[in-house]
């Protein structure tokens, strides 16, 4: 059993701005958990989480494979999330950059191929394409959830960019749920990508039906 | 926390900033120095991922003159070491990271670097 990370210094006003973890939180630590020897014996050193939330997550996986055995970087468009991602990785005694940003944008150019572990836990649910992007304007609470067209506005632009972000050996791990349409998402990334994947995990929740993807290159494609 | 080994890895992606965007040079920087548990195999794992250049000229311009301006060879421990601190110790805290192309300025902030860009400045 790893320890779920210790979040005791967020508090209940924090969490009008930050993404509480909830279910699809708690299915991508399990997921991670599962992967863990897998994960130590990859001897991952860059880990990406893009949009951390309170930080759980990425303060989770440094307690997996050890706070100096990688670079933790995060980004999170919401300020109030990069604050409390801040405090948890100091919390929890991981040192996470935690960094204003869409996407993995400022780290494009310099990490080509060089993601070791890539983890996105999206706004999947879907909405209105305006009420999408008046969320990402305002990068606050309503930016962890709304996620437009099927609720994969923000995931789609991502998925364009994994392949050239993941190393090698690289990982990606994605939530979704049923109405983002797993198996098309699936198919997509192996056909333009040569990116394999398998549902890791899956389990229902209250009305929605989550999963955690894994993605990583295929043989031939290393 | 902007350390020099994120900074290392982060470019100007306005629009249209492709060529020159890298390394960003630090303004008014203002720095602080803690302590990280040091970890050999990490640091020779992530060196080949390190451009040597701009990360010597980011320490020299934070006051940081240890290491030498070609990468060596020999990776022993004294120079692991130098190399530990630069890397991990230095935390910018507040100032600004600027493009040496475009001239975009990214503040940082409670040691935190807004990357952010106005919509219009999105390639
Ligand atoms: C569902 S929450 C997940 C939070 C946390 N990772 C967790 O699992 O509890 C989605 C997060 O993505 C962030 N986000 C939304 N749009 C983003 C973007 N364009 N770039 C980076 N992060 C974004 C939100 O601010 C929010 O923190
Ligand atoms: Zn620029």
């Amino acid at each position: 059993m790893i320890p779920t990370p210790d979040l005791s210094h967020l508090k209940r006003a924090d969490y009008e701005h930050v993404y509480e973890p909830a279910e699809d939180t708690f299915i991508l630590l399990d997921a991670l958990e599962e992967d863990a020897n897998e994960l130590r014996e990859l001897q991952p050193r860059t880990c990406l989480e893009i949009g951390p939330g309170s930080g759980c997550v990425t303060a989770f996986l440094g307690t997996i494979l050890g706070a100096s055995s990688s670079l933790y970087l995060t980004t999170d468009i919401n300020p109030h999330a990069c604050k409390s991602t801040k405090a948890t990785g100091l919390q929890n005694k991981v040192p996470i950059e935690s960094l204003q940003g869409s996407l993995a944008s400022p780290f494009r150019h310099r990490l080509r191929h060089s993601v070791d572990i890539l983890l996105f836990n999206p706004p999947y649910v879907p909405t209105d394409s305006d009420e999408a992007d008046f969320a990402q304007q305002h990068a606050d609470i309503a930016g962890s959830w709304a996620g437009g067209r099927d609720g994969m506005a923000l995931t789609d632009i991502l998925l364009e960019q994994v392949e050239e972000l993941l190393s090698p050996t690289g990982r990606f791990y994605l939530v979704a749920v049923k109405q983002n349409h797993i198996q098309d998402i699936s198919r997509r990334m192996l056909e333009q990508y040569g990116l394999q994947s398998k549902v890791a995990l899956q389990r229902r929740a209250g009305r929605e039906h989550l999963f955690v993807l894994k993605f990583q290159r295929t043989q031939s494609n290393t | 926390m902007v350390r020099l080994i994120t900074h290392n890895l982060l470019a100007c992606h306005a629009k249209g900033c492709t060529s020159n965007n890298f390394p960003l040079q630090f303004q008014d920087a203002a720095i602080e120095l803690r302590d990280a548990e040091f970890n050999a195999d990490f640091l020779r794992g992530f060196l080949p991922r390190i451009e040597w250049t701009a990360l010597v000229g980011a320490a020299r311009q934070l006051g940081d003159t240890s290491l030498p301006a070609e990468q060596p060879e020999m990776l022993d421990d004294e120079f692991l070491q130098k190399l530990h601190h630069v890397l991990l110790e230095v935390h910018v805290e507040e100032g600004a990271m600027v493009c040496p192309n475009c001239k975009h300025v990214y503040p940082i902030s409670n040691g935190i670097p807004n990357m952010l860009l106005a919509e219009h400045e999105i390639g």
